[in-house]
């Protein structure tokens, strides 16, 4: 089948020369498209202070000016629901929909077409947000983030959902962590580092690769010790899962967007621990048209060793995936 | 997290009040200030009580019940805000280590995110 599948950067990528104001947003963007990528999505409440509030009018005349000047489009708006922002105090389901048709504006006003809806959002809630993202041209799409996969029960609900209502308005966000087929090592290497058994950790990454249960591994170590950061590198492999790319197939109409999460590039443009080729071939089996955005996350893993160099990072993302055929 | 810069003993009407430092947010966005469930800042290892910590995000400053009732005013990612602890006298001169813990209430997470650095800081 026919795929056109575009490339884009998540400005999450390079969080940690932003946070150290090494970058400035405008350098995100002019970084971004370096690389030869043309969609940006961001994290509102990272890139853009006040989110999601409106901006102000200036600084969404310099947004679009950015987006001429660099060649870019904006793609997606990552959003948040803090059900729990005021304390004590649970959001109503009313309250949860006027915090997200905030970020429906934020996004709209930005030129986002696609907004990544949190994990946390029920199903509820998306049904009752829905027509006002169609009113907004905004598609929504719920992240299918690890440890979920496409088909846990949490996103049959939002399934549901989707036949339900018919609307081509939302769909799901696979993220590329949800096919971590072997550990990452930046993050294994940490708990290392921080203590844990090299010797369990080996056994923690083979189970993990082999395919066995994490709750089994999990036991096993509990059997091997009874550290604390023994069972931390365990549970990597609960909340680092892996699912069958094959299982993306049956929902290719509904994928709105995907994230091209990855924790370390090699230099010859390799993600060790996931099978990026296996999951980039289903999706152009598929017909997916839309983005893949790299989504850097190995910074947090290694900032204590190393100085983070997530540009370099994220052009070799981007290599990656144009060596697999997405130009 | 902790930001040595604007590290002081602050002086109010000729008296030392307390001492300030400056704070980065450890996470990856900005949130509304009643989203910190808790800023603890210890000294030499003795932790001091949290109402008197004060957070001074830009022109204003918040003691503990103002942050907490807080909904649009944010800590920005990156941004660098000051902490004013209220100290008779505020700390002697000389090497100390300082230790600041934030615990940030986030929807998605079933958890609390609580975050821990120490520095050995210098009041001059």
């Amino acid at each position: 089948m026919n795929h056109s599948i575009k490339r884009g950067v998540s400005l999450y990528s390079y969080q940690e020369e932003f946070f150290l104001k090494k970058m400035s947003l405008e350098d995100c963007i002019a970084a971004t498209a370096a690389t030869g990528a043309t969609g940006i999505e961001i994290v509102g409440e990272q890139s853009i202070p006040g989110c999601p509030n409106i901006p102000s009018d200036k600084f969404v005349v310099q947004w679009f000016e950015w987006m001429d000047k660099y060649n870019v489009t904006p793609v997606a708006h990552d959003m948040f629901l803090d059900y729990n922002k005021k304390k004590g105090h649970y959001y109503t389901d009313e309250e949860a929909v006027e915090s997200f048709k905030k970020d429906i504006r934020f996004a709209h006003k930005l030129g986002f077409k696609i907004i990544r809806v949190i994990v946390n959002t029920t199903p509820q809630i998306m049904e009752k947000v829905i027509p006002y993202a169609e009113d907004h041209d905004i598609k929504l799409g719920i992240e299918v983030h690890a440890p979920w996969h496409i088909n846990s029960p949490w996103m049959t609900r939002h399934w549901e959902v989707m036949e339900k209502t018919g609307t081509k308005h939302f769909g799901f966000i696979p993220d590329m962590g949800g096919f971590t087929k072997r550990l990452a090592m930046v993050q294994v290497n940490r708990l290392i580092r921080q203590g844990a058994d090299p010797e369990i950790a080996k056994f923690v990454c083979e189970q993990h690769e082999k395919g066995v249960m994490a709750e089994y591994t999990i036991y096993e170590v509990s059997r091997m010790s009874d550290r604390r950061i023994d069972m931390a590198v365990a549970e990597l492999s609960r909340h680092n899962t892996f699912a069958n790319p094959i299982s993306l197939k049956e929902h290719m109409d509904r994928i709105v967007h995907v994230h091209g999460k990855f924790y370390d590039m090699t230099e010859d443009f390799i993600e060790p621990s996931i099978p990026y080729e296996d999951v980039i071939n289903v999706l152009k089996d598929g017909g997916y048209n839309g983005y893949i955005c790299s989504e850097y996350e190995g910074n947090r893993h290694i900032q204590d060793i190393q100085e983070v160099d997530s540009v370099l990072q994220v052009k070799r993302h981007q290599q990656m995936l144009v060596n697999y055929g997405v130009k | 997290m902790i930001v040595e810069d604007n590290l002081k003993n602050v002086v109010d009407e000729g008296k030392v009040s307390g001492f300030q430092f400056g704070a980065r947010l450890p996470y990856y966005r900005g949130v509304s200030l009643s989203m910190l469930e808790e800023i603890e800042v210890s000294v030499d290892g003795k932790v001091l009580p949290q109402d008197k910590v004060h957070l001074i995000v830009r022109d204003n400053t918040y003691n503990l019940k103002q942050r907490e009732e807080e909904l649009d005013d944010r800590w920005e990612m990156g941004e660098v805000v000051n902490l004013f602890i209220e100290k008779e006298e505020g700390l002697p001169k000389g090497k100390h280590q300082l230790g600041l813990k934030v615990n940030i209430r986030i929807g998605y997470l079933p958890f609390p995110a609580i975050r821990n650095a120490q520095k050995e800081i210098t009041i001059e």
